[in-house]
């Protein structure tokens, strides 16, 4: 498999690839196992929630392009590192996601307008975390990872059967709270996944300056059961993603899976990659792109493409029209929301400042 | 020739670098990419990757090593993104940093610059909005800079630089695109930056700095047509602060209101309402007043024009304080 892009020294550990870039099924020894389960409807899913997902991915930028949101990160080739990884967890597995992970949140049951409300500034986050046992979308890069930890201690300090998953950037591995997190999960022996998806770039820089091993060597050496694999290949991803979480919940310790993918798009949408990026690498990793290759398969397998493809691009654009209609409609909070929440019990400060300021804009309303 | 806070900014740092070899920058994506505001443009082209060095993603890493490298007898210049990422490197900053200078009794200077492009008004997501100076200026060893014109900009920082202190530098990053058509000077040597009066005024004291002084010479602006006539006062430097200067302003006028975009609570305007009731309690007409954000985490940005002191909310509290005046005055009439 072709990762020598990866301008960092070869690792010990390797890359897992069950579909190569023309859609051919390469047996794994140890992998091929987590997919036994796996039936032609199943993956016609996976199709489904990648389209959908690019969609709402490039609706989103759209969007912010015409005003309707502030800022927007896009996940676009990131696809089946997300889904992939999702659709391998149970439903109460918590996890603790960054701002790019919309994927997960979205295979989750949250709804694209809720997702993309915190990114209109219309409310600080779009869902309750233990309803779909998912954490608020994280921006300080890393900080996530230890909840993550702590998480997981609590699930082996009371003896649960979930696993609590971390996911991050590979810019985000140089932070000490990632590796203080991973110090922690090992030391407890939680149930800990901890999911990077090495994009190749930190904004404008490149994976090497982070790291001069592989992301994966570095998890190996904290003591965690390590992954690594083409994060565009969703059967890898999925088939890694089951083994980690196999392993973690049944008490073997945390894992790491380094899904190696590549970030399509900018940054954010204030970003301009031209200033530090190739086009020719962009142009390399298309040729890798996650959902071309899944169709490719499906055509090895003589499946009836075609209709789901169909069936993927009804429900994106149902998704888009619905979204769109949504945040275009959606109206800005109340002055009120200013002084809510920002203490759980009775905070007689906050309530007499939220008093004097609605007080105050009354009056001024009322024309003083 | 016009140029922009931003051009200004970016002088500095090119000509501190070109006159002292020990000046090194040092923070995320500031080579390449000439940082995400583009503060560094250019610079890494022309000084090289030893001297504007792209550093791997973590703050504590970077002050921390930033720290190191004043041991070895580097100027380090340190570019902290935004300023809500200026916390993983907290310990860095006030245990360590703040420290050195007394901890090793006079021995180890640390001339390190953090530059923190901070304060909301540009409608971005969480973290990216944040005042955090209270803080530092609430640590001994730390001096704090908040210029708010261009031209400070410029010779502020060459000045943080320059000095054997650390210097925690706020730039208001939503006055950014801010432009002047005057020269850029470098500061005169030996002289450190005090709080100025940037429009004289004979009714209310008004203080604020960083983003908040372009808010205050409009309220003063507007405060004009309607009589009232506010001097108004840049601090510059929230450490030291420069509390002279606004006492001798109160003396004159008995009367005070202090600005920031900052939470109340704690916050410098607290300090300075305090250092002026100690100071000038005889002078005083009515009680300072504080006009700041409010003691809530940074809203979601739809909310944040709420938040920020603006026109009207300076004009309430110069109202509240001229109201009074007035009807002190009335009835002793
Ligand atoms: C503590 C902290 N420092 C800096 C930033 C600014 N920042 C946002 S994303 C980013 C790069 C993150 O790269 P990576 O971890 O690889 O995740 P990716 O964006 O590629 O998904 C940076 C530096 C931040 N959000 N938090
Ligand atoms: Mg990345």
């Amino acid at each position: 498999m072709s990762t020598q892009h990866i301008d960092v020294a070869a690792g010990c550990l390797p890359t897992h690839q069950l579909l190569n870039v023309d859609g051919k099924r390469i047996p794994d020894e140890e992998l091929d196992h987590y997919l036994k389960d796996l039936k032609e409807a199943d993956l016609a899913d996976f199709l489904r929630d990648m389209v959908v997902l690019r969609r709402m991915d490039n609706e989103a930028t759209a969007l912010q392009r015409q005003g309707q949101l502030g800022l927007w990160a896009p996940l676009l080739g990131q696809e089946a590192a997300q889904i992939g990884s999702v659709r391998a967890t149970n439903d109460d597995d918590f996890i603790f996601p960054s701002y790019r992970e919309h994927g997960v949140a979205w295979a989750r049951g949250v709804k694209a307008e809720d997702l993309l409300s915190v990114w209109r500034g219309a409310q600080a986050s779009g869902w309750d975390p233990n309803e779909v046992n998912i954490a608020c979308q994280q921006i300080v890069i890393g900080s996530q990872a230890l909840h993550a930890a702590g998480y997981g201690m609590g699930i082996k300090f009371d003896g649960g059967k979930q696993v609590s998953v971390a996911y991050f950037g590979d810019g985000a591995t140089s932070q000490g709270d990632v590796n203080e997190a991973m110090v922690f999960a090992a030391s407890y022996q939680a149930p800990v996944l901890f999911f990077c998806q090495n994009n190749q770039w930190a904004i404008s820089e490149p994976v090497a300056l982070q790291s001069r091993t592989q992301i994966a060597d570095r998890a190996h050496g904290f003591g965690l059961k390590t992954w690594r694999v083409d994060g565009n290949d969703i059967l890898a991803v999925y088939a890694a993603t089951k083994a980690a979480l196999n392993h973690a919940r049944h008490g073997l310790g945390p894992a790491f899976i380094e899904a190696v993918t590549y970030r399509m798009g900018s940054h954010t949408t204030a970003d301009d990659p031209t200033r530090y990026r190739k086009s020719e690498q962009l142009e390399e990793w298309k040729a890798k792109d996650p959902i071309d290759r899944l169709v490719k398969y499906l055509h090895e397998m003589g499946a009836d493409v075609q209709s789901y493809e169909q069936r993927a691009q009804n429900a994106a654009d149902d998704l888009a029209a619905k979204l769109r209609e949504a945040i275009t409609s959606m109206e800005d909070p109340k002055a009120e929301e200013l002084f809510t929440n920002v203490y759980a019990e009775k905070h007689e400060p906050t309530e007499r400042a939220a008093k004097n300021y609605l007080d105050y804009l009354a009056d001024f309303e009322g024309g003083e | 020739m016009a140029t922009t806070m931003l051009k200004a900014l970016n002088k500095s740092l090119h000509d501190a670098l070109d006159q002292d070899e020990k000046v090194i920058l040092l923070g995320e994506d500031i080579g390449t990419l000439g940082g995400v505001f583009r503060v560094t443009d250019g610079l890494k082209s022309k000084f090289g990757e030893h001297r504007v060095v792209d550093t791997p993603l973590a703050e504590s890493g970077i002050v921390g090593s930033a720290i190191g490298l004043a041991y070895r007898g580097y100027r380090p210049v340190v570019e902290i993104q935004f300023d809500g990422f200026t916390y993983p490197a907290f310990d860095q900053l006030v245990s360590q940093l703040a420290k050195l200078h007394y901890r090793s009794r006079g021995r180890v200077k640390m001339p390190v610059t953090v530059r923190i492009p901070y304060g909301g008004g540009i409608g971005s997501p969480e973290h990216h909005s944040e005042s955090p100076e209270a803080y530092f200026a609430h640590t001994a060893g730390l001096r704090v800079f908040a210029p708010s014109s261009v031209e400070d900009a410029y010779s502020m920082l060459r000045q943080a630089i320059a000095c054997d202190d650390p210097v925690i530098f706020f730039e208001p990053k939503r006055r950014y695109h801010e432009k002047t058509t005057a020269e850029l000077l470098p500061p005169a040597p030996d002289a450190s930056p005090k709080a100025k009066i940037v429009r004289p005024g004979e009714d209310v004291t008004v203080v604020g700095y960083g983003p908040t002084t372009y808010t205050l010479v409009d309220a003063a602006k507007a405060a004009e047509d309607e009589g009232t006539s506010l001097e108004v006062i840049d601090l510059r430097t929230l450490d030291p602060l420069d509390i002279d200067t606004v006492a001798e302003s109160v003396k004159r006028t008995g009367k005070l209101v202090v600005v920031h975009e900052a939470s109340r609570t704690s916050g410098i305007g607290a300090e300075i309402c305090a250092e002026i009731t100690e100071r000038c309690f005889d002078y005083l007409e009515h009680a300072p007043l504080r006009v700041t954000g409010f003691d809530i985490p940074y809203p979601p940005s739809r909310l944040e024009s709420h938040h920020l002191p603006d026109l009207d909310r300076v004009m309430h509290a110069v109202d509240t304080v001229m109201r009074h005046h007035e009807a002190t005055e009335g009835a002793a009439k």
